[in-house]
């Protein structure tokens, strides 16, 4: 029923390095064809994310999430697609461990546990700071300006009292600066972040996440609200996280045609069950126009 | 069949009349009820008409021989009013936060919740009869009294601010690992600071008229020599301590209103 992608997701990763290393550019399905090649390796990689029957149930049984099995490889840059209501936001917000799953449900990011069996881990909120998040509503704070907002990433590393007198580091500014200028806000720094445009704001808090220095960034709809020329620099900005930065990239998108543009790896969510895992281009119109009304998708032809 | 479709209608018309009339029957009844607990003898007002006559004559000319204490005493009343916001500003930031059902867990907020009502459900004058026991007669207990009765009525006001943020920011900096204090200090501060002050203002303005009053129970301040002018009859020098009383008040209302204007 389900493609399941694990004869190489983790190995990509290795795979990846290796070539990185011998100053190779290999093509994707050179990778995935390697990586079968040595899928025994896979087992000794860790996972950016490795999630294990995630079920979220809410009133009158209703499932927002229905047996979600999903790791993903470090460095890889991966789409979310589905409908409204599919349950991608609920997929994020479950690995940054804002929300937890039923009993039973597993959620680990660079091996930590973000949950397990549906109770939220102690130390969530060091964990956290591996995992950047971008919202679609960008969820800056309004009233401090954009500098500020972005010197929030270090929050986590500060010791209290500078945290609470709002003392940031010269080290931690040069950090920002560097962070604003790879993001093409540098010379807003001393707006307030309600005074920019959406795409802006957005490539503020891509900012942050630079400053934060995650190692995992979630992005829940990052462009639904934006225009689409701030669309294509926000997703580039995002690739550039992935590809520079060695960031795994996990993001929802609306838009089909970004999500095959940007992501070799594209995720299905219908009805909160993964529906499709694999390359964008194992997915048919038709297949998404299933996925869009809600009716089953025809695997077996993606997996051809 | 229309016939009786049209009979139905007018039926409901005269039950929905029926449910109009209901509220106000009860308020009347309400009223009637009350009439004799609350002594209302309107004839006297009209019976004892050359009493009030005299009485109200006897408040002009206003006497201001005296105004230079008056002032002086004004001070001190704006003095305790000063002394009793801050001191109750301080007070409310923890406990309304701490009163906040967005912040604090339930444990905490349900008797934080429960303390604050009561310390706005006593009277600043009542706080002020209590203090003056505690501390003896005197400003400072017009300054501990209004103290603990704000810190009631600030904090609770804070807590709805609180409570009222939108979430979002908040989201944002709790996803990159901060602590809930970062929450708090970068999310929720900024967010309900300019409400706060516009509070913190209008209470200021609001215990000033409270100062005098805690005075005329001993506390202090002009509302002492108020008191003791009604007390003994001396009608000319309390219109002219009422004239300074209204004077000062609209003179802060005015200012504070125009101060909150600005922040928001």
């Amino acid at each position: 029923m389900f493609i399941h992608y694990e004869y190489y997701y983790t190995d990509v990763y290795t795979m990846t390095s290796k070539c990185h290393d011998l100053g190779l550019r290999v093509s994707y399905v050179g990778q995935v064809l390697f990586a079968r090649a040595f899928s025994s390796i896979g087992k000794f990689v860790m996972d950016a994310i490795h999630i294990e029957n995630l079920n979220k149930t809410v009133a009158r049984g209703r499932k927002l999430l229905d047996g979600i099995d999903l790791r993903v490889a470090p460095g890889e840059m991966v789409a979310i697609i589905g409908a409204s209501g599919s349950g991608k936001s609920t997929l994020l917000r479950h690995i940054a461990g804002f929300v937890t799953g039923d009993a039973g449900s597993n959620v680990r990011v660079y091996r930590q546990s973000v949950q397990i069996d549906g109770r939220i881990a102690r130390n969530v909120r060091s964990i956290r700071r591996d995992v950047g998040f971008v919202f679609q509503q960008f969820n800056l704070v309004g009233r401090l300006s954009l500098e500020t907002n972005v010197l929030l990433g270090c929050l986590a590393r500060l010791p209290l009292w500078r945290r609470l007198l709002g003392l940031f580091p010269e080290r931690e500014r040069a950090l920002a600066v560097t962070a604003m200028t790879e993001v093409g806000m540098a010379t807003h720094a001393a707006q307030r972040a309600d005074d920019l445009s959406g795409g802006q704001q957005q490539r503020a808090a891509i900012a942050r996440v630079l400053v934060q220095q995650a190692r995992l960034l979630l992005a829940d709809e990052p462009i639904a609200s934006l225009d689409p020329r701030s669309a294509v620099r926000v997703l580039e900005l995002m690739r550039q996280l992935n590809t520079a930065h060695d960031m795994t990239v996990l993001v929802s998108l609306h838009q089909i045609d970004m999500a095959r543009q940007f992501c070799p790896r594209i995720v299905a969510l219908s009805q909160g069950r993964i529906v499709y895992d694999g390359p964008g281009s194992g997915l048919s119109d038709d297949d998404l126009t299933a996925l869009y009304e809600g009716r089953a998708i025809s695997v077996a032809k993606a997996a051809a | 069949m229309s016939e009786l479709r049209s009979s139905e209608a007018v039926l409901a018309h005269r039950r929905h009349s029926l449910y109009t009339l209901l509220p106000v029957l009860i308020i009347l009844s309400l009223l009637a009820a009350t009439w004799r607990g609350a002594d209302i003898r309107p004839m006297d007002l009209f019976q004892g008409q050359d009493g009030m006559r005299e009485f109200a004559r006897g408040f002009f000319p206003p006497d201001y021989s005296e105004w230079r204490q008056y002032v002086h005493e004004m001070y001190i009343t704006l003095s305790i009013a000063l002394w009793g916001t801050l001191l109750a500003i301080l007070a409310a930031i923890p406990l309304g936060l701490l009163s906040a059902q967005n912040v604090a867990p339930a444990w905490v907020v349900q008797p934080v919740r429960r303390l604050m009502d009561t310390l706005r459900a006593i009277n600043e004058m009542v706080f002020a009869m209590l203090f003056i026991v505690a501390v003896g007669l005197g400003p400072f207990a017009g300054v501990l009294a209004l103290w603990v009765h704000t810190s009631g009525v600030l904090a609770k006001l804070f807590a709805e601010s609180v409570e009222a943020i939108d979430p979002r920011p908040r989201e944002g900096i709790r996803a990159t690992g901060a602590a809930q204090i970062d929450e708090i200090r970068y999310a929720i501060i900024p967010q309900v600071l300019s409400l706060w002050i516009s509070f913190a203002i209008y209470r200021f303005e609001s215990n000033v008229r409270s100062a005098m009053v805690v005075g005329m129970v001993g506390a202090g301040g002009i509302g002492v020599m108020l008191h003791e002018s009604i007390q003994s009859f001396n009608f000319a020098q309390s219109a002219a301590i009422l004239l300074i009383i209204v004077l000062t008040s609209s003179f802060l209302d005015i200012c504070s209103s125009f101060l909150r204007n600005g922040i928001s």
